[in-house]
């Protein structure tokens, strides 16, 4: 026989509704990291819906037939480049029973068959051939054949709102979807365009991992100034992090994107001014090329900016490292994040040195980002355990708005303000 | 036969000696199986064999592995971890007085405190490796991994 005490916790962990604790977002309850309900409305409503989506860089299919795999939210799409030049986005799921067709992550091709009975779809995901479509003709009569009111034109793959802008490609199965422009909203558009201004790419490659902690951390974790100069004591060890860094933290109207720009101070010792007690101030690096830094005139004066676009990607720039961060989420607990380096058509062979060389910062196992996927794994494990206990985030006060500095958890609970309007909670 | 018999024990020694101290979590002697003028590198199959440059860490200079090495001991907040090396027979694929190239598969292990064994890494060696005074030493290490996803992160070298 079943106690009703052995019982009673796992009904509490599961139907339980959310709590927020009062009308603000500086109180987080954890159950927004632990239910699974919750993350597929999430899918729904972020990813499926009225969001546009990260799925590449043009640069990834320059020539016509070139494509892609990857994915938007849980869903497994392509993006391809179809002969008259355009950028194509449609689901990797066959029209005909449904088969995840593509398989291959990148290459060149004319068209695309789902090896399972052989249709075949344009480069633009148009269905083209179905075999057998007028049937088998044997002894005079014709067997089989796909019904006469049967349309190829009504059988295409699901295709994708496209939107493109300095050689980053979104995409949306909203149709209905505001302008890309309009989504993101002019202050954030600002540091979007500052990034990507009209230069060509080009691809340095890719770092995967995969995180088990909810997707929402990574986007809290870059909207979140506070923890930089604590966490990353390489960042403050070696002067790159100092809490007199001139700074500045911009958001969209709705509070969902974000940029923290950030401009090195170069005042007193660090020391005196981030009262960090891991720093050491007579550590000096054996290599100083980590640090290489040359500033590049696109900058325009800021030696960091990063960018969140919610729900899906995080743009980076980090002194003269620049990449793409792809989230990319697995149920409730886990997500994969995809890191694109890149560089610039006009970089001289030695920026594409330093660019690689200041990569060893970032990526998975990065001096100043391995890290965050380590507290983001150990927060998941917290909020699992105590599903009804709630995240404080009141650096800064309880209230959302742009700053100019960085002693603030605003944009999290601008995040969290923007969630709770969208998931009616 | 005896040279070549003298080499490959001598490289399947420097191997050894690799794994039993990245294994050990002695970064200093791993930073001494280097020369000065080294290059070690950990990078997805994918970027090699596309011709991509990334890597997940490139270091080109001991200085850098001293660097990493100072990283993993002071500043990387990570949860802790052992790895376990299990590496293949070398392949030699040329072999001069000064030295040699070859290349073996390696898997690494990971086990979490109070969890289960995992398989963390596996791939490739690709070694450039010198005859000194000391001894066989790496000129070049690239760790070219089949792993699509890195289960969270990498601290400790592959
Ligand atoms: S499922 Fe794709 S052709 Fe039948
Ligand atoms: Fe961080």
């Amino acid at each position: 026989m079943q106690s009703a005490e052995s019982v009673a916790p796992e009904r509490r962990q599961s139907s339980a509704p959310l709590t927020w604790f009062e009308d603000g977002t500086s109180r987080i309850p954890f159950r927004v990291y632990t239910e699974p309900e919750s993350h597929q409305r999430e899918l729904e409503r972020f990813f499926y819906k009225n969001h546009w989506c990260y799925v590449g860089l043009e640069a990834e299919i320059p020539n016509v037939g070139d494509f892609k795999r990857t994915a938007i939210g849980e869903r497994s799409v392509v993006m391809s480049r179809a002969e008259d030049g355009s950028v194509q986005v449609f689901e990797n799921v066959c029209a005909h029973r449904g088969m995840q067709f593509c398989r291959e992550r990148h290459g060149n091709r004319k068209d695309f068959v789902c090896p399972y009975h052989q249709w075949s779809y344009s480069l633009k995901g148009d269905l083209q051939g179905v075999p057998f479509i007028r049937g088998v003709k044997q002894d005079g009569k014709v067997n089989g054949g796909m019904p006469p009111d049967f349309k190829k034109e009504e059988h295409g793959l699901t295709k994708l709102r496209v939107a493109t802008r300095g050689g980053v490609v979104f995409a949306t199965f909203d149709h209905a979807m505001e302008s890309f422009e309009d989504f993101v909203g002019e202050a954030v558009l600002h540091y979007f365009d500052r990034m990507f201004n009209g230069r060509t790419l080009k691809i340095l490659g890719y770092n995967r991992q995969r995180i088990p902690g909810n997707w929402k951390l990574m986007q809290e974790n870059i909207k979140d100034p506070y923890h930089p100069g604590l966490l990353h004591t390489w960042f403050v060890t070696f002067g790159l992090w100092r809490a007199d860094n001139k700074s500045e933290l911009k958001m969209d109207r709705h509070f969902r994107h974000a940029s923290m720009i950030s401009t090195r101070g170069n005042a007193q010792t660090a020391n005196e001014v981030s009262k960090v007690s891991s720093f050491k101030q007579t550590m000096q690096l054996h290599d100083a090329r980590f640090l290489d830094i040359v500033p590049e005139a696109w900058w325009n004066g800021p030696t960091a900016v990063m960018t969140t676009l919610f729900p899906s990607v995080i743009l980076q720039q980090q002194v003269n490292s620049v990449s793409t961060r792809h989230i990319q989420p697995r149920g409730n607990g886990e997500f994969d994040f995809v890191w694109t380096h890149f560089g610039y058509d006009d970089d001289t062979p030695e920026m594409t040195e330093r660019r690689l060389r200041q990569s060893n910062l970032f990526g998975p196992a990065g001096f100043v980002s391995a890290d965050d996927g380590e507290v983001i794994e150990l927060s998941q494990k917290g909020f699992e355990q105590k599903p009804e206990h709630r995240a404080l985030a009141e650096l800064g006060g309880r209230d959302v708005g742009d700053t100019d500095h960085m002693v603030t958890e605003t944009l999290i609970r601008g995040m969290y303000a923007y969630w709770r309007k969208v998931m009616d909670e | 036969m005896n040279e070549q018999l003298e080499t490959y024990f001598a490289v399947t020694q420097l191997h050894a000696r690799y794994a039993s101290v990245v294994d050990a979590i002695d970064w200093d002697a791993w930073c001494e199986l280097f020369v000065d003028d080294c290059v070690y590198r950990i990078q997805p199959r994918e970027n090699y064999e596309r011709g991509f440059p990334l890597a997940t860490l490139s270091f080109t200079s001991k200085g850098m592995l001293k660097d990493r090495a100072y990283g993993i001991r002071e500043t990387l907040f990570h949860d802790p971890y052992y790895q376990r090396h299990v590496i293949g027979a070398p392949l030699i694929l040329s072999s001069t007085e000064d030295r040699i190239t070859c290349e073996s598969s390696y898997a690494v292990f990971r086990t979490k405190l109070s969890e289960l064994s995992t398989v963390f890494n596996v791939g490739r060696y690709i070694d450039e490796i010198v005859r000194t005074d000391e001894g066989l030493k790496f000129k070049s290490r690239q760790c070219v991994y089949d792993s699509e996803m890195i289960p969270n992160s990498i601290i400790y070298p592959i």
